[in-house]
């Protein structure tokens, strides 16, 4: 199988965009970057450079060392601007208190998002990042890419902004880290029109969708995961780059229950992969683990010798819902007791896979601690068919889920905490669904329950003379 | 048509709205996955990890996918990214991934071209002798940290993050290249409660916290934020209205009501919280996103506060190591850091990890009530010998 893109795709040749020649690409030696000095003083940041983990500072010396070799009409943003960044981290080091400024309205034309302003407050000590803007763009699902693609990324950006960037920030946007407001509307141009690329979403908006690596390279992805995560992220593409909401909304798709891209913690609306049929079983397979001739787990423990495996103590009984034993040799399951932990598949991926009748559960409301504390989503829908253009999931769920949001939202207030201001039930009203037990952890402990006037026999509608007539005052 | 070299490119700001593109979304996903990807979409059998950071996906077609798997910083130069090019040119046919936490993917159809590609990135290291690519990141290990910006790029941080994951990382070094802990560890590190790395479900989880209450710039306030919206921001409703002397609006702060959670800030800029001693690390562990055996968990505050001592912040690192060690030594095969926690008891927990408890780690805001002990059921440590001893229950 294939997937198609909504529109053609632009065949992107590095060597028919690149702005820098191999000469200019490799224009220094290792010798002088090993005697390169930073013009400022940056010795607190050095002490990084030392230990086995990647140094980020080795790596923006080196950028900064490629800078200083250009020539001067090689790039359009300042050259120190490396360096200047360096200088001022390690006052923020000594201070320690960041030196950029607050917040600054600056963007693309049409668009509320994608573009975050910064600026220094050190801007006569560090003139070249005075401004230092950052551009949020779009990645490709599931961060696969071709270098054609980055390289000419990375000769857009070096060419007009800082040559610094994030692979990639925490939502899953490539950064690009650093350039004046000049260069904003161009690098949108090169974007858009010669990579067939936009920005992704900041502000009240849609943010970047984002997902695990699906079916792309797992055996356990029950959705494809990249296909839905581009496909709503095109669709909404007006709710990305234009704010209308209260705050922030986010997207992640987990084609597990294992949660690899953390829907559940942080997604206004989660999409974890699950089934509904039968975990499938191999017994034989079964049986080369309890042999011992398959490693448990992928290998994952394969640094510490933990004994021979034991299925009954490492699986069994460590089965949440205790739906598995051994008969005959053979492995157990009724799959009705079943939550769908994915504990026994981790352990056993050779021997078992989930079922083959897949979809999604719906969860909503996740979000950081601001501002009310940390929510995780609630589990709201148990299984969902998915197949594009998921037109179910668009009509059904998102737009009425939205236009409460829109409506009764208060100014930054996420999903999650509407749900708490206004109740499940309303959630429930909204989306047309009955409630479900599946819903709670246990039912409420307290009797406080909002009873509504037509739940009720008779109504509330009561006159005093009639009480006073049975019951002297 | 190539990239744009002329100043504006293919801007024209006396006409900003001529030819503009928009509403294109990301670059389709398919034309970057390599054709043995392509080819099995959807196929994946099974997978193993030969050895740390080296996996293989088999398919049901038969074929196999070598993939190695290296750490990453998430701030990185175009340098950098070229480097990464190159080794995907010249192993990979040009094709390579990132992960949800910066590590980079290089995936091979092969065991010898996968030899290659691992001797390749094991030899490349920076001058200073920091590895570019280490492997690892797999199994029963320390993965790579996912973090925020910090002082290189944000203006709300309480600490700085790059600087922080290196020396974490660098600490941790052994357990991201090793597979030796009973289940995953995922570390985490947010430099403010903002979290835009969301932190709060990690089994550790480091987070930058700041402890003076906003100074109030009242030259400023009245013309450059909303006063009505900064009053309405504070989550304690510790700001209020009032006048400065020369009378201009202002708004001034309850202090002993501020959580000091930075939301004003956010909203006003007349309001800055950052200071050099206030600002310092919080340590949250026990949290976690997998389904697996139990439900997702939040992380819960064990440590207050540790110093911001930049650059390598060797407190944050001890006691990272700390709470690691013991966790290896004493949860159970495939249990994670919080169940290992709730297995043996919170009690237990700072027990084996030797970290004080203060009562800076009982609840006090809303809903602390859930998190109270209702049950006569408890072990003893030495913390609780302290309650006894202090009310003269024991000698």
């Amino acid at each position: 199988m294939a997937f198609e893109p909504r529109e053609d795709q632009k065949e992107l040749k590095y060597d028919e965009l690149r702005i820098y020649s191999d000469e200019e690409l490799n224009n220094y030696t290792e010798e002088e970057l090993k005697n390169f000095k930073v013009k400022h003083d940056i010795s607190m940041l050095e002490d990084l450079e030392s230990g086995p983990w990647p140094s980020f500072i080795a790596d923006a010396k080196r950028g900064a060392l490629h800078r200083r070799k250009l020539a001067d009409d090689r790039m359009l943003i300042e050259r120190d601007v490396i360096e200047d960044m360096l200088g001022q981290l390690q006052i923020s080091f000594k201070d320690g208190e960041t030196h950029w400024k607050h917040g600054g309205i600056v963007g693309v034309f049409g668009y509320g998002g994608g573009v975050i302003g910064r600026y220094s407050d050190l801007p006569d000590k560090f003139p070249s990042i005075a401004h230092f803007h950052t551009m949020r763009v779009n990645q490709p699902a599931s961060k696969f890419y071709h270098t054609d693609y980055l390289r000419s990324l990375c000769d857009l950006w070096e060419y007009r902004g800082s040559g610094m960037m994030n692979m990639h920030g925490s939502t899953g946007d490539i950064i690009f880290l650093g350039t004046f407001t000049e260069q904003l509307e161009p690098i949108f141009y090169d974007l858009t029109h010669i990579l067939q690329q936009d920005l992704g979403g900041s502000g009240s908006n849609l943010r970047t969708p984002s997902c695990c690596i699906g079916r792309a390279r797992c055996e356990w992805s029950c959705i494809d995961t990249q296909d839905m995560c581009y496909e709503l992220t095109h669709y909404y593409q007006d709710e990305l780059h234009r704010p209308a909401f209260p705050y922030k909304f986010k997207f992640k798709f987990d084609g597990c229950p294992n949660c690899c891209v953390a829907s559940i913690a942080r997604a206004d609306m989660s999409y974890i992969g699950t089934w509904r049929d039968e975990i499938r079983i191999d017994q034989e397979a079964v049986k080369a683990y309890m042999g011992g001739e398959i490693a448990p787990n992928g290998g994952a423990h394969k640094g510490r010798d933990w004994g021979p495996f034991d299925i009954q103590k490492e699986v069994i009984d460590l089965c949440p819902t205790k739906c598995m034993w051994l008969e005959d040799g053979k492995l157990m399951i009724d799959n009705k007791e079943c939550t769908r932990c994915m504990h026994c598949i981790n352990v056993m991926p050779r021997a078992l896979r989930p079922g083959e009748d897949t979809g999604v559960s719906i969860l909503f409301g996740a979000k950081a601690p601001i501002l009310e504390g940390a929510q995780m989503s609630l589990l709201t829908i148990p299984f969902m068919k998915c197949e594009p253009p998921y037109d179910n999931i668009k009509e059904n769920v998102i737009e009425p889920l939205w236009d409460w949001w829109m409506e009764e939202g208060k100014n930054r207030e996420r999903l999650g905490e509407l749900i708490q201001r206004q109740g499940v039930s309303k959630l429930l009203e909204v989306l047309n669904i009955p409630p479900m037990p599946q819903m709670v952890k246990e039912p409420r402990s307290n009797p406080y329950i909002f009873w509504k006037e037509e739940d009720v026999p008779g109504g509330w509608k009561r006159k005093i003379e009639d009480y006073r007539a049975r019951h002297a005052r | 048509m190539g990239l744009s070299t002329e100043r504006l490119g293919l801007y024209n700001p006396e006409k900003p709205m001529e030819n503009r593109i928009t509403d294109l979304g990301p670059r389709h996903f398919w034309q970057y996955f390599p054709p043995i990807i392509q080819n099995n979409y959807g196929k994946w059998k099974y997978h193993e990890i030969l050895e740390p950071g080296v996996l293989v996906h088999v398919s049901e077609t038969g074929d196999k996918v070598f993939t190695i798997r290296v750490g990453g910083c998430r701030f990185m130069t175009v340098e950098h990214v070229r480097e990464i090019c190159e080794i995907a040119d010249k192993h990979c046919d040009g094709y390579v991934r990132f992960t949800t936490r910066n590590n980079i993917e290089f995936m091979v159809d092969s065991q010898d071209k996968m030899e290659a590609l691992k001797k390749d990135l094991q030899s490349r290291k920076h001058v200073s002798g920091s590895y570019k690519f280490p492997l690892g990141g797999t199994g029963a290990g320390v993965t790579n940290i996912v973090h925020t910006q910090g002082y290189i790029h944000c203006h709300t941080p309480a600490t700085d993050a790059s600087s922080m994951v290196k020396s974490v990382m660098d600490e941790l070094f052994d357990y991201f290249q090793g597979m030796t802990l009973p289940a995953q560890l995922r570390v985490s590190m947010a430099c403010c409660l903002n979290m835009c790395g969301a932190v709060h479900c990690s089994d550790i989880a480091l987070l930058g916290y700041h402890r003076k209450p906003p100074i109030v710039d009242n030259e400023v306030m009245e013309s450059v934020c909303e006063i009505p919206l900064v009053i309405a921001a504070c989550p304690t409703a510790a700001i209020s209205p009032t006048k400065t002397e020369s009378g201009k609006k202002s708004v001034k702060i309850k202090e002993e009501r501020c959580m000091f959670c930075g939301n004003c800030y956010t909203m006003c800029m007349a309001l800055p919280l950052s200071d050099k001693e206030g600002d310092c690390v919080t340590v949250m562990a026990g949290g976690k996103v997998s389904n697996r055996i139990s439900p997702p968990k939040f992380s819960k505050v064990i440590i207050p506060a540790l110093p911001n001592n930049f650059p390598r912040f060797p407190e944050v690192c001890e006691s990272v190591r700390r709470i690691i060690e013991a966790y290896a030594e004493g949860a159970n095969k495939y249990e994670r850091l919080g169940d290992w926690a709730e297995r043996i008891g919170w009690e237990k927990f700072f027990e084996k990890c030797g970290l004080p408890f203060t009562e800076h780690l009982i609840d006090d805001y809303r809903l602390a009530y859930d998190t109270y002990r209702t049950t006569s059921q408890f072990k003893y440590t030495e913390a609780a010998w302290n309650v006894s001893k202090a009310v003269g229950g024991v000698e």
